[in-house]
């Protein structure tokens, strides 16, 4: 796989946003490849920047140094080709669920029959088929996110971008969410990057887990996953998901200053 | 709903009763109050004669072309100071002083730059609207989620597309508010310019019957605009149960 092109290179890329004293970066000298329907999860602890950094990828947030090329075009502005889930999911509350899938075909200015085939293919690929003329204030947690996956697949985008989407919900949907998000990447072959601060859940999910170190973020770990797919949730108990879940977790803590003593020796 | 309309007519009419017994038994004269049976008979023949109607004509063409223009210019102004910060640095202290002048006392300065005709009581109509609007209409537009502004960015939807996609309908609800607010001072605007000068209207007809210490007519004329302000806050409740359906609570 890595010998094709990659998606996404981003070459030492810093990010610094202007404040009263000289300015707060939050990405430092960041630089990897995606490749094409790779599924990379970026860890890291909060406020590192991983949110500035997905901002970045979109094209939503210019970078203060470096560079990002997205399929070898350096990248100027949001692309079409993109995908975006948020970490809340950020639905119009005035629209309904299929409007809300629509919207994206809208702004294309796609037909509206075209667009509605889509859009309903879409709700049945989240498995929303009964909902399509609810609100959004109707819906759980659980459902809106996948209407917001829906949403941002629905113009088949070749690169996936998503923020914790799973952030908001209780563990047994995250888990459930994160086994529909992996059905749709393997019948899809999307290319993904997903934030999250769940180690199991990257380990589950992606080929790749970066691991961003505390403000300024720096990569700190590129770690490949090689557990076979598909990853059911026994794999969490075998000795290799182990391995890497010490190896993720020792980059991440060995990065993290503690607010409390540690069980760590050594460290101030 | 039905125990509700019972409620208000019941005590509509407990109202038309008390002030009926103070009319009759209270020893004021006619001129100082009169009761609610001689305001109806009043009504009746202001109705016949067609005065009411040609009164009530000219004081809801001032409401509304007050109305549209003052809300055209605020919704303009408004969205373009949510926009920019520096156009808002420019003009709020200019917006905000405005808003210390009562419109009663730059009333006359109209009538003298505008004549007595109806553009200048358009004018003190939609200046009262004005701010209202204004107000609203940046609250709302400023209070449109950056999330969604970022979605619509990543869709590469235009100005125009993130306006009538995303920003429109987000700050309607606030905006719709302001109009509310907006529709019941307009008749207040449209009355205050008739008091000034006028040879027409409801305000006109309240100074006409006062001078003539038929203060049944007053009553009338009053009514009247109670009846317009009311029926303008309905239209705008009305649009609000029609377009913001979706905040209902089912
Ligand atoms: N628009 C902005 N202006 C100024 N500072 C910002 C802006 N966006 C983010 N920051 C700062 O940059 C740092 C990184 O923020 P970011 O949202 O990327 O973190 P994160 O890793 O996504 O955190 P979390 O896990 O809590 O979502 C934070 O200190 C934040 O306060
Ligand atoms: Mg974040």
């Amino acid at each position: 796989m890595a010998e094709a092109a990659p998606v996404l290179v981003v070459r030492q890329l810093s990010t610094v946003f202007p404040d009263r004293d000289g300015g707060l970066q939050a990405l430092e000298e960041v630089s990897f490849a995606v490749y094409p329907e790779q599924f990379v999860c970026v860890l890291g602890p909060s406020g590192c920047g991983k949110t500035t950094l997905l901002r970045v990828l979109a094209g939503l947030l210019r970078p203060t140094r470096g560079e990002v090329l997205f399929e070898g075009q350096p990248l100027r502005g949001p692309q079409r080709q993109v995908g975006l889930v948020f970490q809340k999911a950020n639905l119009m509350p005035w629209r309904t669920v299929l409007e809300n899938i629509l919207l994206p075909l809208e702004v294309q200015g796609l037909p509206r029959p075209a667009a509605l085939a889509k859009a309903q293919a879409m709700l049945d690929l989240v498995g929303l088929q009964g909902f399509a003329q609810s609100l959004p204030r109707d819906l759980s947690g659980g459902m809106a996110q996948r209407v917001a996956i829906a949403r941002s697949l629905v113009h088949d985008p070749e690169l996936l971008l998503l923020d914790e989407p799973f952030g908001s919900l209780d563990a047994l949907t995250r888990e459930r969410m994160g086994g529909e998000l992996l059905r749709i990447w393997q019948a899809h072959r999307k290319t993904v990057v997903m934030v999250t601060h769940s180690i199991s859940e990257a380990l589950l999910l992606a080929d790749r887990v970066l691991v961003l170190s505390p403000r300024p973020g720096r990569l700190c770990l590129d770690l490949s996953v090689d557990l076979p797919r598909p990853r059911l949730e026994e794999v969490r108990y075998t000795p290799g998901f182990a391995a890497l879940s010490l190896r993720l977790r020792q980059a991440i803590t060995l990065e993290t200053p503690h607010p409390l003593p540690p069980p760590l020796k050594g460290r101030g | 709903m039905k125990a509700n309309f019972l409620l208000i007519s019941s005590s509509l009419l407990l109202a038309l009763l008390g002030w009926h017994l103070l009319a009759t038994l209270g020893g004021l004269p006619a001129f100082m109050l009169p009761g609610p049976l001689q305001v109806a008979e009043r009504f009746g023949r202001a109705l016949q004669d067609g005065t009411l109607l040609r009164h009530t004509l000219v004081t809801l063409a001032e409401v509304l072309l007050g109305l549209a223009a003052g809300v055209g210019a605020a919704t303009v102004l408004g969205y373009l100071l949510a926009r920019s910060l520096p156009l808002e640095r420019l003009l709020s202290p200019y917006i905000i002083a405005s808003q210390a002048i009562p419109v009663v006392a730059i009333a006359p300065l109209l009538m003298i730059w505008f004549k007595t005709g109806l553009l200048a009581k358009v004018l003190i109509c939609a200046l009262i609207v004005f701010f209202p609007v204004l107000v609203n209409t940046v609250v709302g537009v400023r209070s449109v989620p950056d999330d969604l502004r970022d979605l619509m960015r990543s869709l590469q939807a235009t100005r125009w597309q993130t306006l009538r996609l995303l920003e429109a309908p987000a700050a309607l609800p606030v905006f719709l508010g302001g109009l509310r607010i907006g529709a019941t001072l307009s008749v207040i605007g449209a009355v205050v310019g008739e008091f000034v000068a006028a040879d027409a209207g409801l305000g006109f007809l309240i100074n006409v019957g006062r001078g003539l210490y038929d203060t049944a007519l007053v009553f009338v004329a009053v009514f009247t605009l109670v009846t317009l302000a009311l029926l303008l806050y309905g239209l705008v409740a009305l649009l609000e149960r029609y377009l913001l359906a979706w905040q209902r609570k089912p």
